[in-house]
């Protein structure tokens, strides 16, 4: 029996710390105090479990998916619909979690990075239903991908604040939220959207992510009388899967597969496979793998995923892939957009396109697990954001509709 | 190899302080970068910081963020650095810091960057995103080759990390003026003076205040309190409006306020 589960950081292994700048560290130590005393106080978790069901809409249902599940080897499919939740996607519950904390330690100006959107519009959410000002940085390249979230943030508030350097994507919003926090730090609170940063943000973030897998263990559980042969989900940073992989870390018979964005091909330049084609270093204040050149200067990465075009990954999961707890795959843009496609065509779900990375993994994973196989994948998001993308990836818009 | 600490040590003896002048490596072109740190220095800058480009450079504002994406853009790669190095001490008797966030030198291997640096005939690091709390590697690698080390402190630090910092700076310790990034100001307030007070009765290492700085009158100001004062951006913005004349210019207009500072 492993202990995996009891691991709080700052360090996974020899993965996470702090490598930031010093004018931030009181910051992290005092997020790291508030969440030590919160995550042991009765009314604070009371608080969040009760706007997690009442807010949120949790707990999220799991679907069995049989029609899809045809074209993996027979195996036994279940979705876990964190698809379902309000604004789409698993980031509200760590943007809640974490706008209770910047109540906590009394600020009342919040910033956050955002690649999808999803975090961005998370934020701005819970910025909204607490009355806290509202930064998003956004990298102007997803800003014209994700116009659709874009317009969500601004409609609830928040100010959405176009990142024009470097790659222009997720990596780069992260950099101005850094500096804009080094900045403003006596007011402002930076909700971190993944489980990637310094500590104690990989904590934090996983903490409050992990009620995905607490709920859908016992939901497995319930359905089918036994634990899943596996479980995945897609790893951008990381926080969906690090959400749904916690409650089994422990439970050695369950494999854990994470699905990176392979872009055009992990033998391109064109992808977002860190675990699998990167090696460690620090970005963005913590050790892990990390896409770079010999230079240690960080490589631009790519997905037609905003959500996983990131080129670096949550220590945890390089701690679970050193470990060999979990295997880390990459699947191409091309992969994804096939089983963006047919989950949409075989279950009337059209699931977000980082989402649809886990489902083409699952595909493939089904296949060699054979028709006795249960697996559990987490359904990180919704495609509704994502139907510009799908729209010209497939030619589904109609050249007329478009002139009017 | 003390050659900051001297430096210094020597100016504080003369009632003066240090003028200590940043400018990338390989902007707007490696040879132009070293012969306006040769310039800088023959122009009244005491101590030359050599930045070293990176991809993610979250301490630093618009002027440097700039001028090291065009570093990189032209090609740049971390053996110039040592070239650079090389180069400057070859020409100018000033100390040479290069100032530099940590994954570059976790992948060329701190020791071996360490190494390399002593032979180039550098003084030590000045390293914006390491704190000594994940400095265990490069403890070691400095405190082997005798290469001066710069932490720094921010008006947000508690006493007990001021102590810490203090304790294991070595040549001095990066004071930072105000809770913020790189960039000219044309205002400071009062932080850094509060900050290098503070600095002074947690340790007895020297204190020279960086950010923000950009004129002659705030060099004055500085050094009426502070070991030095370091200027950044407004050096690197002269660099790319009007070239090495312009930047001596810079220099030697900043140098005047080191004139009866104290």
């Amino acid at each position: 029996m492993t202990d995996l589960r009891s691991e709080t950081g700052p360090y996974f292994g020899a993965f996470g710390g702090r490598y930031s700048p010093e004018s931030l560290i009181a910051a992290l130590d005092e997020l790291t105090e508030a969440w030590d005393s919160a995550r042991n106080d009765e009314a604070f978790l009371g608080e969040f479990r009760a706007l997690l069901r009442d807010y949120v809409g949790r707990p999220s249902i799991i679907t069995e998916v049989p029609r899809f599940a045809e074209h993996a080897g027979g195996a036994r499919i279940i979705l876990k619909r964190e698809d379902l939740n309000h604004t789409g996607s698993h980031k509200i519950n760590n943007a809640l979690g974490q706008v209770l904390l910047t109540k906590r330690i009394g600020k009342t100006r919040v910033i956050a990075e955002t690649g999808a959107g999803q975090h961005g519009v998370a934020t701005a959410t819970a910025a909204a239903l607490f009355g806290l000002d509202c930064v998003i940085y956004m990298g102007e390249v997803d800003t014209e991908r994700q116009a659709l979230n874009v317009a969500r943030m601004r409609l609830l508030g928040a100010e959405v604040i176009p990142v024009k350097t470097g790659s222009r994507t997720l990596k780069d919003a992260i950099n101005d939220a850094m500096r804009d926090w080094v900045t403003n730090v006596e007011t402002t609170n930076y909700i971190f959207g993944t489980v990637a940063g310094p500590h104690p943000f990989p904590a934090l973030v996983r903490d409050l992510q992990k009620v995905i897998g607490e709920e859908a263990r016992q939901q497995v559980l319930d359905l089918t009388g036994a634990l899943p042969t596996a479980v995945t989900a897609c790893v951008g940073g990381g926080s969906n899967a690090m959400g749904i992989f916690h409650a089994f870390l422990d439970d050695a018979d369950v494999a854990l597969y994470g699905f990176e964005a392979a872009g055009e091909g992990v033998d391109t330049p064109r992808h977002a496979a860190t675990i699998t084609k990167g090696r460690p270093g620090v970005l963005h204040g913590a050790r892990s793998y990390l896409l770079q050149d010999e230079d240690g200067q960080t490589v631009e990465s790519h997905s037609i995923s905003a959500g996983l075009d990131y080129p670096g990954v949550g220590p945890e999961h390089s701690w679970l892939a050193d470990l060999g707890r979990a295997q880390y795959r990459p699947i191409t843009d091309a992969e994804a957009m096939e089983a963006f496609r047919l989950l949409s065509r075989t279950e009337g779900i059209i699931p977000a396109i980082e989402s649809s990375h886990a489902l083409a993994g699952t595909l493939k994973l089904g296949r060699e697990l054979g028709p006795d196989a249960t697996i559990l994948v987490s359904l990180s998001g919704r495609g509704d954001k994502d139907m510009e993308t799908a729209g010209r990836y497939f030619d589904l818009i109609d050249e007329g509709a478009t002139q009017l | 190899m003390t050659q900051v600490h001297d430096t210094l040590a020597a100016l504080r003896r003369d009632g003066s302080g240090a003028l200590i002048g940043y400018l990338p490596v390989g902007f707007p072109d490696f040879q132009t970068s070293v012969d306006a740190a040769v310039a800088i220095a023959e122009n009244g800058v005491d101590i030359i910081e050599l930045g070293v480009p990176y991809s993610d450079p979250v301490m630093d504002g618009a002027a440097i963020q700039a001028a090291t994406v065009q570093a990189l853009a032209g090609g740049f790669k971390l053996a110039h650095v040592f070239e650079a190095v090389r180069q400057i001490r070859a020409r100018v008797d000033v100390p040479v810091l290069l100032m530099t966030y940590w994954n570059p030198v976790i992948q060329y291997g701190p020791d071996r960057f360490a190494d390399d640096l002593v032979a180039a005939g550098g003084a030590g690091l000045i390293t914006p995103d390491l704190i000594p709390d994940e400095a265990a590697d490069w403890l070691s690698a400095s405190d082997r080759t005798d290469l001066e080390r710069i932490f720094l402190a921010a008006p947000s630090s508690s006493d007990e990390r001021l102590k810490t910092v203090s304790e294991l700076s070595r040549g001095f310790v990066y004071t930072v003026s105000t809770m913020g990034i790189t960039g000219a100001r044309s205002e400071m307030d009062g932080a850094a003076r509060a900050l290098t007070t503070r600095l002074r009765a947690a340790g007895d290492n020297f204190a020279c205040v960086g950010l923000g700085i950009s004129s002659a009158a705030q060099v004055r100001d500085v050094l009426s309190y502070a070991d030095g004062a370091i200027v950044g951006s407004a050096l690197v913005s002269a660099l790319a409006e009007g070239g090495v004349p312009a930047v001596a210019a810079k220099a030697a207009e900043l140098a005047t306020g080191k004139s009866e500072s104290k």
